[in-house]
């Protein structure tokens, strides 16, 4: 019953908002206020995704909106083109310029980026106010009303369906990419960014796209304006106006696009009635709406720093991965014949400053063979292992996968030659469910891009997508949490799910950090039991662990490091009785 | 363009720089400490030239009554929050630093105002009244606030900023003023005039930059703000307050921000909002310092202010622009060379 409600409250919802002015009950002046609070949702959907999805904050993007509505404004006003025609243009226009300010932009790290956005936003509205075939601060007056055949789109109930129908449209196409194969690459990053690229997802580039994406949803918000008012001035693409979007943002609920509705209403009916109410309190006018602006702000990031929609509507539903057919699957990769030559490390050094963490290390891993990376704490152990996964450069030696020299190699480089891991510290998606987490693994797998996406022609491959995380989860025993948030499991099962994960991209080699830390006796027993299993299809195993039972029981070969120097190899037995490796663990005997 | 007119742009800039420098070391004093990339810096600058020049008028400027107001709300911020933990020794605290305080200024400035006891008067009245207002914003805005990221407490500082600006058009009003010169004197260097004023800017930044490095050199306390800036744990658990910390380093940027609205008042015709360019203005300097250095920044503002004369000769319309979006590459030098890690959420 919830469900189906859930299913069906949407469309019921977005059609009776269509029908709501035509019924008489509402005034026109709410009608004028919900076409302002529609045009600012669909920025304010921008800044969901860009914020509260991709950790990108942007103070700037009424700087967009600009340019949307100037593209507009300036076709209309001196070439006369039709206001329809100018639409794409306006997309198009803001989409060169955002890709343009976005190459730079998503490239800043931590608090530099939102400091770029004020710095652009700014810039942008000198800029407009100052050119004079824009109007200079005068605007550009007499931008003709939409039309549809003779009639004008003049009435705000009119212009209302036109305004709701983007922001209907607008919600359906982002809610399909965030759920889609893109969308979760873009979700993990701003939690686990180690994470998205050990799995193939390239940072800068779906940063970009988010960034492009808001953009044009800003970009279509200036549009619907500049044909609403009819005129153009530079004020409203401020960064005053700016800092506004990102507070609807804020107040609905960064990360939640139905949240951008609420918060844009919040915003525009609070202003609306604070002009209306605080000038008849003080006595004269004055920008008193601005106070109140800045206390709401800060109080909500005071008290409700996620927002309004958590509070109001509780936690977000759980995904509804889409069911796969029988005998949806993905093509299996061919694995090498057991025995061959997979990864070859060929005096790898490392230093960090003067500490060398990495001496010249020497080893090889065949294929279906179960490695061991042991040693005592700060042997070097980790540091082997990320530089063979490309988190970070050698300084000198050579690494080969499969002949391919990895010597400046990325991560998502290592993770398309079929090297799958796991993390030390576990990097996971908190607020995403265990089997988008698994999932992301399979990044590498699909092909969708944000179009197919965003219409929803994804669903085959998602379907194929998840059918692979769930038989990981199975594997791994977590097939009854799958629809849990992640954040939500113990650490033993998180690094379970990492295990999972990192067989979802179908990995030749497969590489875990201590994967057996935090896990209970039989969850080690089972591990144990899965690796040989994976042994056995064809799939190597390079294991970093400190649990000697677990290693020594199923390793084939153990590689030993003291102090970043290889100090014994050699089978478990061996490896045992190993004079330098008990003194290294146990001290000298003197 | 000829070396006099060349000259006259840099005296233009260096004395531009001069006030940008002291509002950006405030800047960076405020993120040091606090991690706070504090918006309404330029408020202060504004507010207190605006002080300055009623009282030369001889009318009693409303500053008090926003600093009482500001003085409630910090009150009540305080209880609502430390509801559960209120001393009398807090309580004590809050009477006499938020009301008891702004009610005696404001007594004062309405017996002192009529009397124009001339420019000193004036002008330690001016920054008696704005310092206070530093530490009492720390407190309504940013202390409930001091664990979250550095994102949320920028965003808190827009906010405090759009309020500051809408209280300023309400206890100052639209009509903008401008101050009289600290020294009205003049003399030529070549074909150069040199103002009193500008030297007088001059002379105070420097004495106040130096007096700036001593105090963290030299003193325990300001030590104690450093070790705050560098690690905020580390500080807390040799028994630093941070709250403190925090409180004193607006104060000082309260102060830094009063003085430098003294030294512009005269230069310009200051408006309740004119403090916003001013502020961003400075912030460009503060962040080609990394938010982090005090020279480098001081040497930016200065930078910023000769750019900006430049600017204002060739392409006077796009001033604004071109000083703004000279912070791109900038920001993303640094971001290649100085990234900054947040701290994990």
């Amino acid at each position: 019953m919830m469900a189906a409600l859930r299913s069906f409250a949407p469309p019921i919802v977005a059609a009776a908002l269509l029908i709501a002015p035509f019924t008489g009950w509402l005034p026109d002046y709410w009608v004028t206020l919900f076409n302002y609070i529609g045009i600012s949702s669909l920025v304010a959907i921008g800044l969901v995704l860009l914020t509260g999805v991709g950790g990108m904050t942007s103070f700037g993007q009424s700087a967009f909106v600009g340019f949307g509505a100037y593209t507009t404004g300036v076709l209309t006003v001196h070439f006369g083109v039709s206001p329809w025609l100018t639409l794409p243009a306006a997309l198009v226009v803001t989409m060169i310029v955002a890709a343009a300010v976005g190459a730079v932009t998503v490239r800043l790290s931590g608090h530099y980026l939102p400091l770029a956005t004020i710095a652009w936003g700014i810039a942008f509205f000198y800029m407009f106010g100052n050119i004079s075939w824009l109007g200079a601060h005068d605007g550009l007056p007499g931008i003709p009303a939409l039309r549809v055949g003779t009639h004008q789109l003049i009435d705000p109930k009119e212009y209302f369906v036109v305004v709701w129908i983007a922001v209907v449209l607008a919600v359906i196409a982002t809610q399909n990419l965030l759920n889609g194969r893109v969308g979760r690459a873009v979700r993990a990053l701003r939690r686990s960014t180690r994470a998205a690229e050990a799995f193939g997802v390239n940072t800068a580039g779906a940063k970009l796209m988010v960034f492009v994406y808001a953009a044009m949803l800003a970009g279509l918000a200036g549009w619907l304006y500049a044909h609403f008012q009819r005129s153009v001035s530079p004020g409203p693409f401020g960064v005053v106006a700016g800092t506004e979007y990102l507070l609807m943002a804020v107040l609905g609920g960064a990360g939640r696009v139905y949240g951008a509705i609420l918060g844009a209403a919040g915003i525009t009916v609070l202003r609306d009635q604070l002009q209306n109410l605080l000038p008849w309190l003080f006595g004269h006018t004055g920008n008193f709406e601005s106070i109140a602006y800045g206390a709401v702000l800060v109080l909500v990031l005071q008290t409700a720093s996620n927002g309004l929609w958590p509070i109001l509507f509780g936690p977000p539903p759980p995904p509804k991965p889409p069911t796969p057919r029988d005998g949806d699957q993905l093509p299996a990769k061919v694995l090498p014949a057991p025995g061959v030559r997979l990864l070859q490390v060929q005096d790898a050094r490392k230093n960090f400053g003067g500490l060398v963490a990495v001496n010249n290390v020497n080893f090889e891993v065949e294929s279906s063979r179960i490695i061991g990376l042991i040693g005592p704490n700060g042997a070097g152990k980790s540091t082997t292992f990320n530089l063979i996964t490309g988190a970070l450069p050698l300084t000198s030696g050579a690494i080969a996968f499969e002949g391919h020299p990895l010597q400046a190699q990325t991560p998502q480089r290592a993770a398309a030659l079929g090297l799958g891991r796991t993390f030390q510290h576990v990097e996971i998606v908190p607020d995403m469910s265990v089997i988008e987490n698994v999932a992301l693994g399979a990044n590498l797998l699909g092909h969708a891009g944000v179009f197919r996406a965003m219409l929803k022609l994804d669903r085959a491959e998602e379907a194929k997508l998840f059918a692979t995380a769930r038989r990981q989860l199975e594997r791994v025993g977590l097939a009854d949490v799958a629809m849990q948030p992640a954040g939500t499991l113990a650490l033993g099962q998180l690094r379970l799910v990492e295990v999972a994960r990192a067989l979802c991209l179908n990995p030749i080699l497969l590489l875990l950090d201590e994967p057996a830390a935090g896990l209970r006796v039989g969850e080690k027993k089972a591990l144990a039991k899965l690796l040989r299993e994976v042994r056995s299809e064809g799939v190597s195993v390079l294991l970093v662990e400190h649990d000697m039972d677990f290693v020594m029981s199923l390793a084939d070969h153990l590689v030993v490091l003291d102090f970043g120097t290889k100090i014994a190899e050699g089978v478990p037995a061996d490896i045992r009785k190993n004079p330098a490796v008990l003194e290294a663990y146990l001290g000298g005997v003197s | 363009m000829d070396t006099t007119i060349f000259l006259f742009l840099l005296q233009d800039g260096v004395i531009n720089g001069a006030v940008y420098a002291l509002v950006a070391i405030a800047l960076v004093l405020v993120f040091a400490v606090t991690r706070v990339i504090f918006v309404p810096q330029g408020e202060f600058v504004a507010f207190a030239a605006l002080t300055v020049a009623a009282l030369e008028n001889g009318i009693a400027p409303s500053t008090p009554w926003l600093l009482l107001a500001l003085g409630i709300l910090a009150a009540i911020s305080d209880i609502v929050w430390h509801f559960r933990d209120l001393t009398w020794k807090r309580l004590l605290r809050i009477a006499v630093f938020d009301l008891a305080l702004p009610v005696v200024l404001l007594l004062l400035t309405q017996a002192l105002a009529p009397m124009k006891l001339g420019q000193a008067v004036n002008i330690l009245l001016a920054i008696a009244l704005i310092t206070p207002m530093g530490p009492m914003i720390y407190r309504i805005a940013f202390e409930p606030l001091a664990h979250s990221s550095v994102l949320v407490l920028l965003m808190a500082a827009f906010g405090v900023h759009f309020s500051l600006i809408g209280l300023g058009l309400v206890f100052f009003g639209p009509e903008g003023s401008g101050t009289t010169p600290l020294s009205s004197a003049s003399f030529s260097l070549g074909d150069l005039v040199v103002t009193g004023q500008s030297v007088a800017v001059l002379i105070v930044t420097a004495v106040l930059l130096v007096l700036f490095a001593l105090f963290f050199g030299r003193t325990l306390l300001g030590k104690a703000l450093r070790a705050c800036s560098s690690n905020r744990i580390g500080a807390r658990l040799v028994g630093i307050p941070t709250s403190v910390a925090g409180q004193f380093s607006f104060a000082i940027a309260a102060l830094l921000g009063a003085v430098s609205g003294i030294l512009v008042g005269p230069l310009m015709t200051v408006f309740y909002d004119s403090g916003f360019l001013i502020g961003l203005k400075a912030f460009v300097a503060a962040i080609i310092g990394g938010l982090v250095s005090y020279p480098l920044t001081v040497i930016a503002a200065l930078g910023v202010g000769f750019a900006e004369a430049l600017f204002s000769f060739w392409a006077s319309n796009f001033k604004e622009v071109l000083v703004f979006t000279l912070i791109i590459p900038v920001l993303a030098w640094r971001s290649i060379y100085a990234p900054y890690h947040e701290e994990s959420e």
